[in-house]
């Protein structure tokens, strides 16, 4: 793989001239300006880069970024990424998809994509509903949902994406939440990351699913709800006065008070990307007493699926010649001549 | 040169045979595939025409003993060309009573039966349902028998190799193989090297094989003083000077896909996902990355045509292939392929079905769904191999029609194509005619418009990288110029006429007669494996003076242009396929053709008999006889205790 080229771009160079088509108010419509505001700032080149998604409103996607794109088919995304990173993996690539899109349809492929760590970076915007098809209960839904097919309230045990990204093996999972002033520097850290990056992104759907994340996402009060994770940093949220500690005893974080900022003495953890148990932890953290952990939970990365396929292709061509005639003719051949009536 | 007595016919001209049809038949154990196989080199290099039929079930390791655990090999060869791989056993090589009861029904009347009496125990009697012992009553009377113990005679000539009972017994099919040799007059040096190459890390059970080999030779020698057993030695059979391997149809389609690729290219990029029959082919190609092939085994069947299609996109090859079951998986997206007009190789090595159906057992039943069975709109081409051989041209012919129309191309093989093998003259790879792909670097004109057509109707190819040519594809209907999302409803109009049309004008070669003359009274319609048997149905009705031509068609979609006039010169026509009618009812509806069906799905191929009835039934039907359904012989090849 070569280095990428890095180049200047604006966010308007981003800009496709195709009508944005999401409800107006939709979480959508800010995730993709902080995208676009993001891209300039990794130097990234629309010709080398190339958005992919599956189908649901958060895969109309890469109609609106000026780069290559791939709308695809429901849940497949993940595959035809590695499809697309396997023929050319000097590509950078960008998967989008959705809760109902990458963890119901397609949960199958986001398993094995992050499994065999496909260089790329995964934005799953989460919104707890399908909103494509008018509002029914997702596998991130919450029990109780009411929708068209639950008018009584969801009874299904919702999926946790970061958990289950985890547990097939991601080397990068993050969250963020679409309107946040910090998405821009979790999507840089995904794109730094190599290997698959699998980023949750908190999104609004206003139309059927409205402030379903307002208890840690509304602005107002959001420093005493939102846990920004920095690696080697105190785990420290509501300004300082509150951190996450561990008791061994139960091998479960508490929430303890910190006070005059000595979060040393109120024994406040320190995060650290690399610790697998300790992303584990904080991607099951229950909201509520817990604050909700943000930014990059976890990011230790490994040989990427693609390199190891080259590799292994390079092994075992070298001193091999490709001569077809030769191909054609292996195995055991005999000859015909013209008389053709003994054997050779 | 010794040309004798054919085997076990003792009521027979004392000529020799220019053909005879062998089968080995053991426990899935027993090795009898690789025994086939083995005996099929040896076939080949002696210069005799062959073809062959594996039959296998679908259990990796049924239980011992069992009827349907049962596991069989035909090969039938000859000084002449064969094109099926026989109707009925001259020889039936049986290492079990169960072997002996699933297989002797297809067995000539007068055949020889080899049997080895050291697996006839009480306990294997009973588990292939044998009331007595068949050796011992007169049960076999109708044929020629010769029983004796392979099992102890093996394990006598593995002995100084310190060898296990369990471990020297499986030397048995080297045994068998070796008298098989001897019967057949052929060289064990080519068996010798092939196991010391096969055990070069074990030399002791190499040696222990060998042993076992030369000791069944022996035998023979030694047995034809007083035994049924003959030894024939068949003449080479003429064919065109040239270098000759064999090839299984399943080899044929890698190596044609790499071929493909290479004039097109193109590197190739293979998605699969493990299913009977197709397998083989993943296997082979994983092995050719020198060739510029990336094998990718995916998680499901449908993210082994996605990941095809993602590397379409990005610029290679993609190929994916499998059997009717995984097909119906990938259906969806070849939908998307369609629309989003990228090239894709389909290979489907059809089984019996519906459902699972038979995963082991031959079929011809998924013409339907490669033809109409995806949902809206969606054409591709089909094409069909005929042959193990021709597997390898056809190959290369969808890797044309895919880069060329940016179309994704369904190849039918089938499972008795995907296993059989049949000698094939080795081409040179430069007397094909290139066709590279080409790739757009900049606008054609002012405006980037990835979906304006060229005059074959294909959308330009766009890899991703390429600068100042970023624009965005996908599922949803496009504008017919500038390829962005559009519902408007004259356009969907136009596109859905586009892309059908681009398929429908699809240059075909012109359809030519098999074998027969252009015009008669019957016109005998194949696709796909039933090439063999129907050309010998066909030659032999000919010679008793019917007036019957055989035409095997290539191209299913879309159909050769002069088909329709070329079957109006025939007053009747009769299309036999192991489904139940499916290119029947496709040439009705294309070409308003009273085409008639002759029809089997025992998962077993026509034998040349009953198609040869079905052919002369039009021509003894004086008093109205109006052809068409004639019932197929099940007892043909049995394999299991169902099929009997
Ligand atoms: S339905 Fe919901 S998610 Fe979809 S565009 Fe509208 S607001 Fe956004």
């Amino acid at each position: 793989m070569n280095a990428p080229v890095k180049i200047e771009t604006t966010l308007k160079d981003w800009e496709t001239d195709q009508e944005v088509r999401w409800c107006p108010g939709c979480g959508d419509y800010a995730i993709l300006k902080a995208v676009q505001r993001t891209l300039p700032q990794l130097g990234s080149d629309p010709a080398n880069t190339v958005f992919i998604s599956g189908i649901g409103c958060s895969s109309r996607f890469p109609y609106y970024i000026e780069s290559y794109g791939f709308h695809t088919i429901h849940g497949r995304a993940p595959a035809v990424a590695t499809g697309v990173k396997l023929a050319n993996p000097d590509l950078d690539v960008w998967l989008v998809t959705g809760d109902g899109d990458g963890l119901s349809i397609g949960g199958n492929h986001m398993m094995h994509v992050l499994r065999r760590n496909v260089n790329m970076q995964i934005m799953l915007f989460n919104n707890e509903i399908y909103g494509l098809t008018k509002g029914q209960y997702s596998p991130t839904s919450r029990e109780g949902t009411r929708t068209p097919t639950s008018p009584i309230g969801s009874v299904d045990h919702p999926a946790n994406p970061c958990a289950f990204a985890l547990g097939s093996g991601a080397r990068f999972v993050a969250r963020g939440i679409d309107v946040s002033k910090n998405l821009p520097d979790v999507l840089k850290a995904a794109h730094a990351h190599q290997g698959a990056a699998f980023v949750e992104i908190f999104q609004n759907c206003i139309v059927y699913n409205k402030d379903v994340f307002d208890a840690f996402a509304a602005p107002k009060g959001a420093e005493g709800q939102q846990l920004w994770l920095a690696d080697g940093e105190p785990m420290l949220f509501d300004k300082g006065t509150k951190g996450l500690a561990f008791d061994a005893e139960k091998l479960a974080f508490t929430v303890v008070d910190v006070v005059d900022g000595d979060w040393q003495a109120a024994g406040v953890r320190v995060h650290d990307v690399k610790n697998r148990v300790m992303a584990h932890m904080l991607a099951e953290l229950p909201f509520d007493p817990f604050p909700m952990p943000l930014g990059v939970l976890y990011d230790d990365p490994a040989p990427t699926y693609e390199s190891a396929v080259i590799a292994e292709r390079e092994a075992s061509v070298s001193g091999k010649e490709a001569n077809l005639a030769k191909l054609l003719s292996g195995g055991q051949t005999w000859t015909v001549d013209g008389s053709a009536q003994d054997p050779v | 040169m010794a040309t004798q007595a054919p085997p076990a016919s003792t009521n027979t001209p004392t000529d020799a045979p220019d053909a005879i049809v062998v089968r080995f038949a053991g426990d899935s154990g027993d090795g009898m595939q690789l025994t086939g196989g083995q005996f099929t080199l040896s076939t080949a290099l002696a210069g005799n025409d062959l073809a062959t039929f594996p039959d296998f079930p679908a259990e990796i390791r049924a239980p011992q003993g069992t009827l349907f655990g049962v596991s069989a090999f035909q090969i039938n060869f000859g000084s002449r060309a064969i094109n099926t791989a026989g109707d009925a056993p001259d020889v039936l090589v049986a290492m079990n009573p169960a072997a002996l009861k699933v297989n002797l029904a297809a067995l000539k009347p007068g055949g020889l039966v080899i049997a080895d009496t050291g697996e006839f125990t009480k306990r294997n009697l009973d588990k292939a349902k044998y009331d007595a012992n068949p050796l011992e009553d007169d049960s076999l009377a109708p044929y020629d028998v010769l029983a004796f113990d392979i099992s102890a005679r093996t394990l006598e000539a593995v002995e100084p190799f310190g060898l296990g009972k369990k471990d020297g017994l499986r030397c048995k099919n080297m045994w068998t193989l070796g008298l098989a040799l001897w019967m057949f007059d052929r060289p064990r040096e080519p068996l010798h090297d092939w196991l010391n190459r096969k055990f070069a890390k074990a030399p002791d059970i190499a040696a222990a094989n060998i042993a076992a080999l030369d000791a069944g030779h022996a035998y023979g020698e030694t047995a034809e003083l007083s035994a049924p057993l003959k030894q024939v030695h068949l003449p080479p059979a003429p064919s065109e000077p040239g270098l000759y391997r064999t090839i299984t149809g399943a080899e044929a389609v890698s190596l044609g896909l790499v071929a493909g690729a290479q004039l097109a290219e193109l590197p190739m990029f293979f998605g699969g996902y493990p299913i009977t029959p197709a397998s083989a082919i993943l296997h082979h190609l994983a092995r050719l990355k020198e060739y510029g092939v990336t094998t990718f085994q995916a998680e499901d069947e449908i993210a082994a045509v996605c990941a095809a299609i993602g590397a379409s996109y990005a610029g290679q090859l993609g190929v994916t292939s499998s059997s009717g079951p995984g097909i119906a998986l990938k259906t969806e997206a070849l939908g998307l392929g369609i629309m989003t007009e990228l090239p894709l190789v389909v290979v489907n090595s059809q089984r019996g079905g519906p459902s699972t159906g038979l995963p082991t057992k031959t079929e011809q039943s998924d013409l339907y769904q490669a033809v109409y069975g995806r949902n809206g709109d969606a054409p591709m081409p089909v094409i069909a191999a005929r042959s193990p051989a021709d597997a390898f041209e056809v190959a290369i012919e969808a890797c044309r029609l895919a880069t060329q129309y940016m179309t994704p191309v369904m190849l039918l093989t089938d499972g008795y194509i995907a296993n059989a093998a049949e000698p094939w003259k080795v081409p040179d790879p430069d007397s094909f005619e290139p066709f590279p792909a080409k790739f757009l670097e900049e606008p054609r004109g002012e405006e980037l418009l990835p979906y304006k057509r060229d005059e074959k109707g294909s959308r330009p190819w766009i890899k991703p990288g390429t600068p100042g040519m970023m624009h965005r594809i996908g599922g949803i209907e496009k504008d017919a110029n500038t390829g962005n999302i559009s519902y408007d409803p004259a356009n969907h109009q136009h596109m859905t006429d586009t892309r059908k049309n681009k398929i429908a004008n699809i240059e075909v070669p012109d359809q030519e007669v098999a074998w027969g003359e252009q015009t008669g009274k019957l016109a005998v319609v194949g696709w796909g494996s039933t090439y063999g048997p129907i050309k010998q149905a066909v030659r032999r009705s000919q010679d008793k003076g019917c007036s019957v031509s055989h035409i095997h068609i290539r191209h299913i979609w879309p159909l050769p242009k002069n088909l329709g006039e070329l079957l109006s010169g025939f007053d009747r026509v009769l299309v036999p396929e192991m489904n139940t009618g499916q290119l029947k009812t496709v040439l009705r509806d294309q070409l308003l053709v009273d085409a008639e069906s002759l029809t089997k799905t025992s998962g077993q191929p026509f034998q040349i008999a009953e198609l040869e009835e079905a052919i002369c039934a039009y021509f003894d039907g004086v008093q109205g006889n109006e052809g068409g359904q004639v019932a197929a012989n099940d007892q043909q090849l049995p394999s299991t205790v169902e099929s009997e």
